[in-house]
């Protein structure tokens, strides 16, 4: 394939990727920022989310658009809850304690990989997409008889995945405006910034951990709704998301949320475009690469604020 | 007031590692419990969890189909057959795991299974230096290679290399000579770039492009603008839970101008053709191990083989119209059971004491006509390379159903031993 098509294809599919990665990071980052929690059991949150909507949308069957928007509201539901009995059962009696929330964390991720494969198996299952149609991509160009436009073979999207990069674009939007706008938001960042001074002021931090750790988890869910009518859900599918989202979080720096989406952008992108032109195992040699660089150069990472 | 928690990055990465290492270790094994030596004990090494979870599940049920057969008609030698089947999690560590625990704890009087070729590989050094008898179901190339011991052998299935070598004069005289390879990045995928390359040159045509794709990969769209556009024929094999999605890709990259399509039956094992978004495989080729749809000239032992497993004629469970078999392989099972149950006869099988001699009746074994027990087709087994070799099926997708449009020789299928695994000591 030329050079022009083949580029407009790569930036599609890491258009995708990034999109998936940034809501899924952010999560991941929001229950770091507030809590200084380090959740290992993100990724299985993920694989939680998509595993429910495969439940959920063949419980609907008939129309797929019917099952999927169920899914997509009862999945990250489903997850958040899980998340907050987590956070009162297992984060809160030790205090949030650092060593002791990773080891924690560990536990939950075995316990809910475990839990999918008893009672969902260990298949992987497709969720069909509420719509899918291919989109042949026309391609402009000057060629010998000047500006000429033509179809390529094979460069073409589909309207699904578009619709994935748009509906994050807009849960990107609606949890800024939910952070900086609205009171939730508002306890939620004066509990990240001093927690001290929060419990003084009447804050009930103890709920406010409870609703981000519940957040955190539905985010993830929410993108692997997204994510699950092109990929198939599996119970082994949280490995990744969790890994490229520890990048995210360490390269865009520690709690920053306009970091971690940057930084999601950046590896989604160059994920998707090294991958396809020229291969996914150097695109993730690269990503850590970057990481290594970050921690030497930049420690604090891109966004992060230097402690105190 | 709880102390303040500090989290710094160190212990974030402290938590990245620890969950990652975690991740990547097994899970804990099963045990089964010891129990008495009357029967003949077959442990049956079984992808359970992991990427072949559903050809665990189909092996599974044709393992005991076969083992009802067999005890039905009396057993081996009059013992009753019983199988101790382990998880190996797909996984060549735990493969061998399982190994040692069939002949240190569980008494396996032999060891059976596995399809994917990473843990065959994985596994194999330990049936050799545990003595243990070893009969793997895998279709790889590596038996007959000589890159295992005498203990390993492939006895229920053919390899990769004769498959290849058979269809490929089909395909470059009805499908066309510019080919571009798609294939998993381990030992099986590795099997088909080489000997279907290779075959495919000896046929006067060319081979434009390999597009590895490693085995644990979940979206496709990016390898696929790697084809050339003069390609003729894409030439596609994919193993794992993606099928689905990998094929589905596929035609969404195409759209309503596709090249000539081979596939091997690998790509859509356990995936219902049904499947939405399939529709573009409509006049497309797949090579079957074993035709999945009954076709229209089925022989009885095929009906026999279908109905002991429990297999409707669309190849699907008769229980469960959606639960597609992994029908192309999973003879493979039924056929070496029988094979054990031959070597076991005519080495008069005792006990462990006995493993040597029945490795050596089953190398003496030459042609496998037709049966209820060989419900494939007809086979010749050679001893030195410890390899099967038999007919090979290559059908067409017509108006959403598989049919046979060609069946190949046993001659089409042989190669040059390049091992001979009787010399070996025990």
């Amino acid at each position: 394939m030329e050079f022009g098509p083949h580029l407009l294809l790569a930036v599609l599919e890491g258009a995708v990727g990034a999109a998936v990665l940034a809501l899924t990071a952010l999560g991941l980052s929001l229950v770091f920022g507030v809590m200084r929690v380090v959740n290992v059991a993100h990724g299985e949150f993920f694989m939680l989310g998509a595993v429910i909507a495969w439940f959920v949308a063949t419980s609907f069957g008939g129309q797929p658009a019917v099952g999927f928007v169920a899914a997509l509201a009862v999945a990250p539901l489903i997850a958040g809850l899980v998340a907050v009995l987590v956070d009162r059962l297992i984060l809160k009696p030790v205090k949030y304690d650092p060593e002791a929330t990773i080891v924690g964390t560990i536990g939950v991720l075995y316990i809910l990989q475990q839990t999918a494969l008893m009672t969902y198996g260990p298949e992987a299952r497709p969720v069909e997409p509420p719509f899918s149609h291919r989109i042949a991509l026309p391609w402009f160009e000057w060629g010998e008889n000047g500006f000429a436009m033509f179809y390529p073979w094979g460069l073409s999207t589909n309207s699904y995945k578009l619709f994935v990069i748009a509906a994050a674009i807009v849960i990107l939007l609606v949890f800024w405006l939910v952070m900086t706008r609205s009171r939730a938001g508002l306890l939620m960042r004066a509990t990240q910034l001093d927690r001290e001074t929060a419990l003084a002021f009447g804050i009930p931090v103890s709920r406010v951990y409870s609703v981000v750790f519940g957040l955190g988890a539905g985010l993830a869910a929410l993108a692997a709704v997204l994510i699950v009518p092109i990929q198939q859900a599996h119970y082994l599918m949280g490995h990744d998301p969790l890994l490229l989202s520890f990048i995210v979080v360490i390269i865009g720096g520690l709690g920053s949320i306009r970091g971690t989406v940057l930084a999601a952008v950046l590896i989604g992108m160059s994920d998707g475009i090294i991958s396809v032109f020229l291969s996914p195992t150097l695109s993730k040699i690269i990503a850590t690469l970057l990481v290594a660089l970050v921690l030497v150069f930049r420690p604090q990472g891109l966004f992060g604020k230097k402690p105190a | 007031m709880t102390p303040r928690t500090m989290t710094n990055r160190r212990t974030l990465l402290k938590g990245a590692a620890a969950g990652g290492l975690l991740a990547a270790a097994p899970l804990a094994a099963r045990f089964a419990s010891a129990q008495s030596a009357a029967p003949i004990r077959i442990g049956f090494q079984q992808h359970s969890t992991g990427i072949g979870a559903a050809y665990g599940r189909w092996y599974g049920r044709t393992t005991e189909a076969a083992v009802k057969m067999i005890n039905d008609a009396g057993g081996i030698n009059g013992r009753p057959v019983e199988i101790v089947a382990e998880d190996d999690g797909t996984d060549p560590k735990r493969g061998a795991e399982v190994l040692e625990k069939f002949a240190n704890q569980s008494n396996c009087d032999v060891a059976f299974g596995t399809l994917f070729s990473h843990v065959v590989i994985g596994s194999a050094p330990a049936a050799g230096e545990l003595k243990l008898p070893y009969f793997v179901v895998s279709e790889g190339h590596h038996v007959a290679s000589g890159m295992l011991n005498r203990y390993t052998l492939q006895p229920g299935i053919t390899d990769v290399k004769s498959q290849v070598q058979a269809m490929a004069p089909y395909v470059s005289e009805n499908l066309g000579k510019k080919v571009t390879m798609i294939y998993p990045d381990f030992a099986f995928g590795h099997d088909h770039r080489d000997y279907f390359s290779a075959a495919i040159k000896e046929q006067g045509g060319e081979v434009l492009e390999m597009i590895a794709i490693p085995p644990t990969e979940t979206s496709f769209t990016k390898y696929f603008p790697k084809i050339p556009r003069d390609t003729e024929v894409v030439y596609h094999v994919m193993v794992g839970p993606a099928v689905l999605t990998f094929v589905k890709e596929l035609g969404e990259f195409f759209g309503p101008s596709r090249p000539e399509i081979f596939g091997f039956i690998d790509s859509l094992e356990a995936v219902d053709l049904a499947s939405p978004g399939l529709e573009f495989l409509e006049g497309t080729y797949f090579w079957e191990g074993n035709p999945r749809y009954a076709q229209e000239d089925q022989t009885s032992h095929d009906k026999l083989f279908r109905e002991a497993v429990g297999v409707d004629a669309n190849g699907a469970s008769v229980s469960d119209p959606k639960d597609v078999s992994t029908y192309a392989h999973m003879f493979g099972c039924w056929e070496t059971l029988h094979i054990i149950k031959a070597g076991m006869e005519a080495a008069n099988y005792q006990g462990p004491e006995d493993r040597a001699k029945l490795i050596e009746a089953v190398e003496a074994m030459t042609d496998m006509p037709e049966s209820d027990a060989h419900p494939q087709g007809p086979k010749r087994f050679n001893g030195k390379t410890h390899q099967v070799f038999g007919v090979q099926y290559i059908s067409r997708v017509e108006n959403g159903k598989l049919v046979k449009v060609h069946t190949t020789s046993i001659e089409d299928t042989l190669y040059p031993d390049e091992v001979d695994y009787t010399t070996m000591s025990f």
